[in-house]
């Protein structure tokens, strides 16, 4: 059982304690399917505060959070004092006079979390920190992998995208390596961080070779500033040599799953026939995220 | 001013040697037994090495406009308590020191709080922009002792190369903070593997080398002399020392940052980690060990850079570069390269003392009579945990908070007057 205060990621958790949270998970999406509402976190305050726009993680949590009979808040950074020039700290000192017990952070720099976490009493979850984490993304990923195959040992997984930018696959990297899996990156040079296979993931540069034998293929976002950046010369290329195309996919892993944390950019990690193909488990994604948001809030607020 | 005698020290400058020292007038009086004399003050001094006072050419005081973060009289005072008896600032302040009227600013507000001696460097470029060259023998005059855009680079190459001419014309050194802006970006740590564990943006070393050639490529086609400020990487020392076999006039400085700590201090956002440039990675503490035993690097300056705890209590991204520096670096530089083994005390001395007092122009202190009596106490048997709250400068941003280090400062005299004895300032 996950017996600390807060979640900011899974770099530093065992794997005993991922597992705690997955199979925590099951009965969860087993109320949330059947419209189930759930009362243990009845009379306790779950507080959304956003410094980056989301639609899916934000409604996700609050969604999860009112399922376990929570109160929901949400600070709306752009309408808020922090506008005002209101430090994080300060922020979430307020966030804790108004009594919340757990605050849900997005934040565009790495390592907020872990600063608002040594300054607040309520519980902080990381819902995506910069270039660092996002560890129920991460959760709900492995959440969805376990239900297709069983088991996440052994498996081979493979991020195709902007590895460099991405906290989703630096979550996934953590935890696949420490349940057993197989990691692949996949990208042009630009768009892999110095050092990442000290996390344990292989890197590669050619999509065909890395989707020999993958389980799961997984396509990470890649934003159009990277473009503008110099990171890559066009959208056309990127899609031309690392697109999840039909031909790849079925020609080279036809049983994979075809994974993204969205919103997904069609025609450039993917094309539209894959992401609606019967091997996208894409929307299966959203679901399980909060059935593990909702076993992970229940487990840091929960018995509390 | 009161006489002082110290005794049953070991004295060391070029080289190592028990005797009293007997101070009046400001200078060194006398050296050896001293036992027949009767000093209006004796220190004990049996143990402990008595030697140079300090000398730093590198460290931000933020005076004027950041004295929030420091002032002169508390970062002078903070440099007494860590053996610095001359301290050299830099001009990246606001205003910035680019004028004769803020040099003179400067000097006399380090004259007035009365601890270290304190001196302007002055900026090279106006408004430190990086564009048009500051009045260069002027600044000298009102007493600059080098010049430097610190924190910034100076990108352009052309104007780079006119203010190294321009400054030879008057035998002034030029001090580079040495960065390729267009590689650095916004990156916030060394690029390697612990920046992507951590998921913060990189600054690759090649930021740091490619100045660093450009600078020696520079001063070599010049015949001039230019001063690589805190060097920290294994490439950037190999780059001086090549340069340094050809003779081009080229020198450097490293900070105990660069030679005692690595990235993992990132890896918990600790913003005292974030420093410019970056913490590096153990194969470069190492290589700038190498470059202190073989010469290549001559000076250990402190970079002391305070910052307030608001400012550096806050998001990694955006909390100021910066570690203070003085009140750790003595102990530092003893715990790492002297109990270590790579270097003795007489090298010690010419690192933190005699190479800076020598590179800026200032009267270089040996042991002997008649030298100005700016002289530090040190004890090499004293460890101790360095304790930020504890720091006597405004700054308490401190990497080193928590550390067990070997050797501490007991006493700095500072022209024959006491400025702190046994940490009382």
């Amino acid at each position: 059982m996950y017996k600390k205060k807060d979640l900011l990621g899974l770099k530093d958790m065992a794997a005993e304690e991922i597992i705690g949270i997955l199979d925590h998970a099951k009965g969860m999406k087993e109320a949330f399917v059947e419209g189930r509402q759930l009362n243990s976190l009845s009379g306790k305050c779950v507080t959304t505060l956003f410094y980056e726009n989301s639609t899916r993680t934000r409604n996700s949590f609050e969604t999860a959070a009112r399922f376990l009979g929570a109160r929901t808040m949400s600070v709306a950074v752009a309408t808020s004092s922090v506008q005002k020039g209101e430090s994080l700290i300060d922020t979430g000192k307020t966030l804790d006079a108004l009594r919340t017990d757990a605050i849900v952070i997005r934040h565009s720099m790495a390592g907020a979390p872990d600063l608002l976490a040594a300054n607040v009493r309520a519980s902080v979850i990381n819902a995506g920190d910069g270039m660092n984490e996002h560890p129920t993304q991460s959760l709900l990923d492995l959440y969805t992998m376990r239900e297709k195959f069983g088991s996440i040992k052994g498996l081979k997984v493979v991020f195709v995208g902007d590895v460099k930018h991405s906290r989703v696959a630096r979550s996934n990297i953590w935890a696949l390596t420490k349940l057993g899996a197989e990691t692949v990156v996949v990208a042009p040079y630009t768009l892999i961080p110095k050092g990442i296979e000290e996390l344990g993931c292989e890197v590669l540069c050619d999509i065909e070779e890395a989707l020999i034998g993958a389980n799961v293929v997984m396509g990470l976002r890649i934003q159009r500033e990277r473009q503008k950046a110099g990171l890559f010369p066009s959208i056309a290329e990127y899609n031309a040599e690392f697109g999840i195309t039909s031909e790849r996919l079925y020609g080279i892993c036809e049983n994979a799953i075809v994974m993204h944390p969205g919103p997904v950019n069609r025609g450039v990690e993917l094309t539209s026939e894959v992401a609606d193909s019967g091997n996208s488990v894409i929307n299966e994604q959203v679901t399980n995220g909060v059935a593990v948001r909702m076993a992970v809030m229940d487990m840091l607020v929960g018995g509390r | 001013m009161s006489s002082i005698l110290i005794k049953n020290g070991t004295l060391v400058d070029t080289s190592e040697v028990k005797a009293d020292v007997y101070i009046e007038g400001g200078r060194i009086a006398r050296v050896g037994n001293c036992s027949d004399i009767e000093a209006d003050t004796v220190i004990d001094a049996s143990g402990k090495f008595v030697m140079p006072g300090l000398v730093d050419m590198h460290c931000h005081l933020r005076e004027p406009g950041f004295e929030h973060k420091e002032t002169i009289d508390t970062g002078a005072r903070s440099a007494v308590m860590g053996g610095f008896t001359s301290i050299a600032c830099m001009p990246n302040t606001d205003p910035v020191i680019d004028n004769t009227a803020l040099v003179r600013y400067v000097t006399m507000r380090g004259a007035e709080s009365g601890y270290a001696r304190v001196y302007p460097i002055a900026c090279i470029t106006k408004g430190m922009k990086g564009e048009e060259l500051t009045e260069m023998a002027a600044l000298k005059r009102a007493g600059a002792v080098a010049f430097s855009d610190d924190g910034r680079p100076v990108s352009d190459s052309g104007v780079m190369r006119n203010a190294l001419e321009y400054a030879k014309t008057f035998n002034m050194l030029i001090i580079d903070h040495a960065e390729d802006k267009a590689i650095s970006g916004d990156g916030v740590v060394n690029e390697g593997a612990n920046a992507t564990i951590a998921g913060l943006r990189g600054i690759n070393r090649a930021a740091e080398e490619i100045m660093i050639a450009r600078d020696i490529i520079l001063a070599e086609s010049l015949g001039a002399k230019v001063h690589i400020a805190h060097v920290s990487t294994a490439g950037g020392v190999e780059l001086i020392r090549e340069a340094k076999e050809r003779n081009v006039k080229v020198t450097c400085e490293t900070c105990p940052h660069y030679f005692s700590a690595t990235d993992e201090e990132i890896l918990s956002y600790n913003t005292n980690a974030k420093i410019n440039p970056p913490l590096r990675e153990q194969s470069d503490c190492d290589a700038i060990i190498d470059g202190i035993r073989d010469g290549t690097i001559d000076v250990i300056a402190t970079d002391h850079a305070p910052h307030s705890a608001d400012e550096k209590n806050r998001e990694f991204d955006l909390a100021p570069f910066g570690t203070v520096g003085f009140e750790t670096a003595l102990s530092l530089a003893y715990t790492y390269l002297v109990d270590s083994g790579n270097i003795d005390m007489s090298r010690l001395v010419k690192l933190m003392s005699h190479n800076p007092a020598k590179l800026l122009g200032l009267p270089v202190v040996y042991m002997k009579p008649g030298a100005m009596a700016d002289l530090v106490i040190f004890d090499p048997a004293r460890e101790w945990t360095v304790k930020a709250s504890a720091l006597s400068g405004k700054g308490k941003n401190c990497l080193y908070d928590g550390w067990m280090l070997k050797g501490k400062v007991t006493g700095t005299i500072v022209g024959g007057e006491i400025k702190c004895l046994e940490g009382m300032v």
